[in-house]
């Protein structure tokens, strides 16, 4: 199964195991890992499953969509290399990611 | 103090449709949200959306879902209590009093949480300096336009909201619009007449750049805002308007001594009644082995809390199943002959 990495702002870092298929976010909430709200429960609606994720990844995760940018403009300081992690579907290309999650998230 | 047979807390289509059970069962709710409108998440995040699992209707849109469960529980005349957010439960005797906000006192022996994942209220800008000025120079809504007359205003965000407030005040005051990309997502006929406002020197334009600070001591000098480039800009500023959308709040749910699960409240899935006699849960803010967060399940929850609620309104009489086909009691609350 691909492993991600989950940092905090406070420099603590949780690697997991993630199924495949299941997004970033659900890996995120299934595995308790602070920092991560997901309140709409993946529904593009809301902003707080905003992670920024680790530079050379960005060209390899799917495309981003307008309706995520849209919602990337509501999160709490987002960055160029802002997503939303309920967005990012782990597959095997994806082994390795590292996403650090704001020091919020509202 | 206003009695009724159960408060319902949340207007969005789980809260709506509890409406229904208990209304065909003969019982009396009221409704509070606090937002301005029915319909919950699904009038303030996706009205356009299309929805495609709700049984029966192939497909429909948040609003659409919303005004059609308006119209089924039209028959009802149930009262709402919009804008309003219930601050207080507590038990006296074998009623639950709720308390809002806007000072409202309801009584009933039910309470049917269905509050989604918390009440709606305004992203905040993060700026340590922001809650100083708010609701005095600072805004994230416009109640009343004639207080933004001649003055430099500086707008933050990048869509309908930030673009329309722009348009309409720039007739009488300044207007610095401040995005953090350079694309803005507003009706075409919107963004276009920014653009003809930017070159006639109404409206100025800044972007790709975010909020750094606000300066000023009794009220606000000016803003600091900081370009990708790294560049920043001091901008003489009067009023600060923000436009991040709406950011869900658990908020005093969790101090009404609920046994909770994050931000969800344990309910059993018999009669999805907390660890409270007389309060339950249902929709997405309520959690048991196996719950969906879907409306579908929403609305069979409070099916099931509905009987519950008739036997704790109505101890002395015999709750009796029936079907809306074929009740001659149920038609005629429902207005049909």
């Amino acid at each position: 199964m691909p492993k991600i990495t989950y940092n905090d702002n406070q420099g603590n870092s949780k690697t997991i195991e993630v199924e495949n298929g299941l997004s970033v976010m659900e890996g995120a909430i299934q595995n308790d890992i602070p920092g991560i709200d997901a309140d709409c429960g993946g529904s593009m609606a809301c902003a707080t499953c905003h992670v920024y994720v680790e530079e050379k990844w960005l060209n390899k995760l799917p495309k981003v969509e307008e309706a995520e940018v849209d919602m990337i403009d509501m999160a709490y300081e987002p960055k160029k290399n802002s997503r939303l992690s309920c967005q990012l579907i782990v597959s095997e290309e994806l082994d390795g990611l590292i996403v650090t999650t704001p020091s919020k998230q509202s | 103090m206003k009695k009724t047979d159960t408060i319902i807390i949340g207007a969005g289509p789980v809260g709506l449709f509890a409406v229904h059970q208990l209304g065909i069962k003969g019982l009396k709710s009221i409704v509070i949200d606090n937002l301005d409108k029915a319909g919950g998440q699904c009038i303030e995040l996706y009205p356009d959306k299309p929805i495609y699992d709700i049984p029966a209707v192939p497909e429909c849109t948040g609003e659409e879902l919303t005004n059609k469960l308006l119209e089924q529980i039209k028959p009802f005349k149930t009262e709402f209590f919009l804008n309003e957010r219930v601050e207080e439960v507590k038990q006296d005797k074998e009623n639950w009093i709720v308390k809002t906000n806007n000072n409202n006192e309801f009584s009933a022996p039910n309470i049917i949480v269905a509050g989604g994942v918390g009440s709606f209220e305004p992203r905040k800008l993060t700026a340590k300096e922001a809650e100083k000025f708010e609701d005095k120079f600072l805004f994230y809504a416009v109640k009343d336009k004639e207080q933004f007359k001649n003055k430099n205003i500086s707008i933050f965000g990048g869509g309908d909201s930030a673009l329309d407030w722009a348009l309409e005040l720039s007739k009488f005051s300044k207007i610095n619009l401040i995005h953090r990309r350079d694309e803005f997502r507003g009706a075409p006929h919107t963004l276009s007449e920014i653009k003809k406002l930017e070159k006639e020197g109404k409206i100025f334009i800044k972007t790709p750049c975010q909020l750094e600070s606000i300066e000023g001591k009794d009220k606000i000098d000016t803003i600091t805002i900081k370009f990708d480039s790294g560049k920043t800009e001091q901008i003489k500023t009067d009023v600060v308007l923000s436009f991040f959308g709406l950011i869900m709040k658990l908020g005093p749910i969790a101090e009404w001594g609920l046994n909770m699960n994050k931000k969800t409240i344990e309910v059993n899935s018999k009669n999805f009644e907390t660890n409270k006699k007389g309060i339950f849960a249902a929709g997405d803010i309520c959690s048991y082995p196996g719950k969906l967060k879907l409306i579908l399940s929403g609305f069979h929850e409070v099916a099931l809390a509905a009987v519950e609620c008739f036997k704790r309104a109505r101890p002395n009489e015999k709750y009796r199943f029936e079907f809306t086909t074929s009740s001659k009691t149920i038609q005629s609350r429902l207005g049909k002959k």
